[in-house]
């Protein structure tokens, strides 16, 4: 099943719209609670970072029978050092989304803490792919 | 302990979601960082927070919290209160800071 979704930067009123719908298929097909949290948790940050940074993204999410495989690009700032944006606590984030309690450094960590495989590229003043991948199965 | 009995004995006020209060709370999370929360609560958890837009709803419903408590007498941005309702999911609230009102919950729920 494929599935895709178009972001907006800025659009915080929007954000976790994938994630919620592609909680609710997990359940519907069955997919043990445990794994629905990490991809969930996973899916959620990847989506507020594009809202948070990027001018737009989409969302191309594949669920496989024994994996799901996401991909988030977007078109923005792009992130120059990401071994440094994966630490935790480093954030870029405006003082406005900082002041909704985002930009605290933590999603990025939590994104590789609950996938399988991780891939982020990016370009600077172009964009940022990330690829993730969650098997279902563990 | 159920939602509603939270409810009452810490007199919270009830914003949203009164039909579904009978569901059980495993404990509580105090928190303003939404990642933070993203990444820590536990299903069943009641999240205690000063944060009052529509996003702590999506971060609560994905998390599977059992309920939001707004501290500080903050009330829900309008678009909060609204999905919240219309999801039937309990937002609270109370003029107490989020200390206190941590303290209460821990001593009643342990």
């Amino acid at each position: 099943m494929r599935f895709e979704y178009k972001i907006e930067g800025g659009d915080f009123t929007n954000a976790g719209l994938a994630s919620s719908q592609i909680k609710k298929i997990m359940k519907q097909v069955g997919i043990e609670p445990q794994i629905i949290k990490r991809t969930v948790i996973a899916l959620y940050e990847a989506e507020v970072n594009i809202v948070a940074h990027a001018d737009k993204g989409s969302i191309k999410i594949d669920l496989e029978p024994d994996f799901i495989h996401m991909i988030l690009e977007d078109e923005g700032p792009g992130i120059a050092d990401i071994d440094l944006a994966m630490q935790k606590g480093y954030s870029t984030a405006s003082p406005m989304v900082r002041q909704m309690g985002f930009g605290a450094g933590m999603g990025l960590p939590n994104i590789k803490d609950n996938t399988d495989e991780l891939n982020v590229t990016s370009e600077v003043n172009k964009g940022t792919r990330v690829e993730m991948k969650v098997f279902l199965n563990k | 302990m159920k939602i509603s009995e939270v409810v009452k004995q810490l007199s919270l006020d009830v914003l949203s979601g009164s039909e579904n209060i009978g569901a059980e709370v495993t404990g509580g999370y105090t928190s303003d960082l939404l990642s933070d929360v993203m990444g820590n609560i536990k299903d069943g958890q009641i999240w205690i927070t000063m944060q009052t837009h529509k996003n702590v709803l999506a971060v609560a419903m994905l998390r599977e919290a059992s309920a939001v408590i707004i501290v500080n007498g903050n009330k829900p941005d309008a678009d909060m209160l609204e999905k919240a309702i219309k999801e039937g999911f309990p937002v609270l609230a109370t003029n107490e800071r989020a200390f206190e009102i941590s303290g209460k919950l821990y001593a009643i729920i342990q």
